[in-house]
C-alpha cells in the first residue's frame, strides 16, 4: 500500500476541542467519546485505529455531524458545527462529506447509478446531470458496466466501490470511512484502499477507520484511540507526512 | 429533489410492496367504492322520485282539506272535509281564476270491482273529464270520461293497465261490464300505463264520474265534499299566480278573514319533491356516513402500513439523512408514499364503484347515478386520506436522528 504524496495544506479542517459524547440509556450513562482534542488538515489521510468499542464509530459519528457532541466544540472547515440547524447539517453533510460504511448502506431497490445519484438529488442538482455524474463517478471506482446492477446483483467489494463512487460523487472534500474493509476479502480490501488512496491524491481529506493495521498503512497518520481517549496520533511514516500530535 | 421525483420514488416505494400495497389499497378501494353505490343510489331515487313526482302532470297544484298548522297546532291535513264541489267549480271559472287551466276534483275510496266471478279490489276514482289532461294521463284503448259522462252521471268507468288486465287477463275491456260496489258500469277506456307514484300505483284504479261516485257508489259525504282538487296552472310561469288565484278564491268561499289560518292545503310538485329529497338526502347521508366508516378504516390502514413502512426503512431514512435531505425532503417522501397508496386505492375505488353501479342497478332495477364530480370527489378524498393518515408517519421519520436510524438494525 503506496501513499503517494499528500498535500496537505495545513490549513485546519476538522478542530476538535474537549469534544464528547455520551450516551445514557437509562440510568447507565457510558462514555463513548471523552473529551477529546483533534486538528485534522485539509488534504490528510488519517487512520483511526483502536480496539472494538473504544469509541471511533462514535468519534466518525460528531465528524460527519450525524450525531452531536454532548460537550466541547467542533469547527468543520472554520464553522461551529454545533451552532449549526439540522437544515443547515443536512447540507454539511449533502456537500462537504462523503461516508462510506462498513455495512455498504446501498439501497436494494435501485440501481447502482440510481443508489449513486442519491446525493446528487438532495443537492438539487438536474435529473440528465446527475445521471451523467453518477456514471461517471461509477467509472472511476471502475464499475461503468455495472450500473444497472442492483446491489443484490454485485459482489460486497463491487458494492462497497458503489458506495465510494456515492461519497465521491458529489466531490466532497472530507471522506469519512468507518470500517469500509471490514467486510471484504483481501482483493476487495485493495481495491476500496486503491480508490481511497487515489481520491486523497486528489486533495481530499479523508479519515479512515479501521482495526487492522495493514489497512491503516495506507493513511499518513494514525490516531489510535482507547475507551474514548486518543492515545496517540503519529505520522505513518515519520517524514512522510505532515503530522502533528494534537493531544496535549 | 423535485415534486416529480418524489412521486417517482414513493411510486417505487409502493411497488416495491406489491402484496402489501394492495392490501391497504384494498381498504380505500371498498371505502370509495361503497361510497360511490350509496351516493349513486341515493341520487338515482332521487331522479326516479322527481321523475315520479313529476308524472303526477305538469305545473300541478294539489289542493286538500285542513291546514297543515292551525293556530300553532298541527291539524290533520286532509281529515277536515272542507272542501267541495262548489269551489272546484268556482276555481275552474276562468273569470275568477284566469291562471289555471284545469280543475279536476276527486273522491277516492278503495271499492270491489267484480267480472263475472272475478273480484279485484281496487281504488275507485270519481273525478271530472278535466282529470286526464290535469294528471297527464292518456287513455290506450277506448276514451276518457267526457263532461257529458259527468253530468248525465253515466255508468261508465275507465280502468288502470293493472286493473284491466286483473279482471280481463288478455281479453279487450273496453265495451264490457264491470260492477264497482255492486253498481254495474261499462268499460269505456283503459289507462296507459303511468307507474307509481307517491299517490300510489297509478295503474290499479277505476275512474268513473264524480257525480256517480257521488251518488251510487259512495254515497253520504262524498255526495258534496271531495277529498282532493287537482288544479293545473297555464304554464310554469303562472304556477305561483295560480296557487294565489286558488288560495284567495277558497278563502273567500270558505269565509275565512284570516289568509294564515285556512281551512286548506295547497301543495305543489316542488313542495313533494322538496320533501322526498330532504328524506332521500337524509338516508343518503346515513349511508354514506357508513360507508364514509369504512373508507375511515382504510385510512387507518393506510397509517398502519406507513408507520410499519418508516420503521421497516429505518436504516434507509438514515441514510438518505447522512447523505443530505433535511426533515422536510423525509416527511414530504412519505406523505407522497402514502397519497400515491390514497390515490390507487382510490383509483381502484371508482372502477369498482362505477363497475358496480352498473352491476347493481340493473340487479335492482333501480338506476344508480355516477355524476363525474363524484367521482373527482372521491379521487381527491382517497389522495386526502393518504395524506391526512401519512401526517404522523411521515413526521415520525422526519423527526428520526440520522444516526439512531442509521445505527438500527
Ligand atoms: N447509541 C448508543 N447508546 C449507548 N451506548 C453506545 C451507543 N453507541 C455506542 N455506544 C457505546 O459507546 C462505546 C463506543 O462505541 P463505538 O463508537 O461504536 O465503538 P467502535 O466503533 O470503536 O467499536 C461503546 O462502549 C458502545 O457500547
Ligand atoms: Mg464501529
Amino acid at each position: 500500500m503506496s501513499s503517494p504524496a499528500a498535500p496537505a495544506t495545513g490549513e485546519p479542517l476538522i478542530e476538535l476541542d474537549g469534544t464528547s459524547k455520551t450516551y445514557r440509556s437509562g440510568e447507565i450513562e457510558v462514555a463513548a467519546l471523552r473529551p477529546t482534542t483533534l486538528r485534522i488538515d485539509s488534504g490528510e489521510f488519517v487512520a483511526i485505529m483502536g480496539p472494538s468499542g473504544s469509541g471511533k464509530s462514535t468519534l466518525m459519528n460528531v465528524l460527519g455531524c450525524l450525531d452531536v457532541a454532548t460537550a466541547g466544540t467542533y469547527r468543520l472547515a472554520g464553522a461551529d458545527v454545533g451552532a449549526l440547524s439540522e437544515v443547515e447539517l443536512a447540507e454539511i453533510r449533502n456537500r462537504r462529506i462523503g461516508f462510506v460504511f462498513q455495512q455498504f448502506n446501498l439501497l436494494a431497490s435501485m440501481p447502482a447509478w440510481r443508489n449513486v445519484e442519491l446525493p446528487l438529488c438532495y443537492a438539487g442538482v438536474a435529473r440528465a446531470e446527475r445521471r451523467e455524474r453518477a456514471l461517471a463517478a461509477l467509472d472511476r471506482v471502475g464499475l461503468a458496466d455495472r450500473s444497472d446492477h442492483r446491489p443484490g446483483e454485485l459482489s460486497g467489494g463491487q458494492q462497497q466501490r458503489v458506495a465510494v463512487a456515492r461519497a465521491l460523487v458529489t466531490e466532497p472534500a472530507l471522506l469519512l470511512a468507518d470500517e469500509p474493509t471490514g467486510n471484504l476479502d483481501s482483493t476487495a480490501t485493495a481495491d476500496v484502499l486503491g480508490l481511497l488512496t487515489e481520491l486523497h491524491a486528489t486533495g481530499r481529506t479523508v479519515v479512515l477507520i479501521t482495526h487492522e493495521d495493514d489497512v491503516a498503512a495506507a493513511a499518513g497518520r494514525v490516531v489510535r484511540l482507547h475507551d474514548g481517549t486518543v492515545v496517540s496520533d503519529e505520522p505513518n511514516r515519520p517524514g512522510a507526512h505532515r503530522a502533528r500530535k494534537v493531544l496535549s | 429533489m423535485n415534486w416529480w421525483e418524489t412521486i417517482r420514488t414513493g411510486y417505487d416505494a409502493v411497488r416495491a410492496h406489491r402484496l402489501r400495497s394492495a392490501l391497504t389499497m384494498l381498504g380505500i378501494l371498498i371505502g370509495i367504492a361503497a361510497v360511490m353505490l350509496t351516493v349513486g343510489l341515493g341520487l338515482g331515487a332521487q331522479a326516479t322520485i322527481g321523475a315520479q313526482i313529476n308524472s303526477l302532470g305538469s305545473n300541478l297544484l294539489v289542493v286538500t282539506p285542513g291546514s297543515a298548522t292551525t293556530n300553532g297546532v298541527r291539524g290533520g291535513q286532509g281529515s277536515a272535509a272542507t272542501l267541495t264541489l262548489a269551489d272546484a267549480t268556482a276555481l275552474a271559472d276562468p273569470q275568477v281564476a284566469p291562471d289555471v287551466a284545469g280543475v279536476a276534483p276527486t273522491v277516492q275510496r278503495p271499492g270491489p270491482l267484480a267480472v263475472a266471478g272475478t273480484n279485484w279490489t281496487t281504488s275507485v276514482v270519481g273525478t271530472t273529464e278535466d282529470w286526464s289532461q290535469v294528471r297527464a294521463r292518456t287513455v290506450s284503448n277506448g276514451r276518457f270520461l267526457t263532461a257529458e259522462d259527468v253530468s248525465g252521471k253515466a255508468a261508465v268507468v275507465v280502468l288502470g293497465s293493472t286493473t284491466a288486465s286483473e279482471l280481463f287477463g288478455e281479453e279487450n275491456a273496453v265495451g264490457r261490464t264491470v260492477t264497482v260496489s255492486g253498481v254495474p258500469m261499462t268499460v269505456v277506456g283503459i289507462l296507459d300505463p303511468g307507474g307509481s307514484s307517491p299517490l300510489g300505483d297509478q295503474d290499479d284504479q277505476a275512474v268513473v264520474p264524480i257525480s256517480v261516485a257521488a251518488e251510487r257508489i259512495f254515497g253520504g259525504a262524498a255526495r258534496t265534499t271531495v277529498q282532493t282538487i287537482f288544479v293545473q296552472a297555464q304554464s310554469t310561469e303562472a304556477l305561483s299566480a295560480a296557487h294565489q288565484e286558488v288560495s284567495q278564491l277558497l278563502l273567500a268561499m270558505h269565509r275565512i278573514t284570516d289568509p294564515t289560518a285556512p281551512d286548506f292545503t295547497i301543495t305543489t310538485q316542488q313542495s313533494i319533491l322538496d320533501i322526498a329529497n330532504s328524506i332521500t338526502g337524509a338516508l343518503t347521508a346515513v349511508l354514506s356516513g357508513i360507508a364514509g366508516i369504512s373508507l375511515l378504516v382504510g385510512g387507518i390502514g393506510v397509517m398502519n402500513i406507513m408507520l410499519v413502512s418508516v420503521t421497516e426503512r429505518i436504516r434507509e431514512i438514515g441514510l438518505r439523512k447522512a447523505l443530505g435531505a433535511t426533515p422536510t425532503v423525509i416527511r414530504r417522501q412519505f406523505l407522497v408514499e402514502a397519497a400515491v397508496l390514497g390515490l390507487a386505492g382510490g383509483i381502484a375505488g371508482v372502477v369498482v364503484g362505477i363497475a358496480g353501479s352498473a352491476a347493481l342497478s340493473n340487479a335492482l332495477g333501480q338506476p344508480i347515478v355516477v355524476s363525474p364530480s363524484a367521482t373527482l370527489l372521491a379521487l381527491a378524498v382517497s389522495i386526502g386520506i393518504g395524506l391526512l393518515f401519512g401526517v404522523y408517519p411521515a413526521s415520525r421519520a422526519a423527526r428520526l436522528a440520522p444516526i439512531d436510524a442509521l445505527r438500527s438494525e
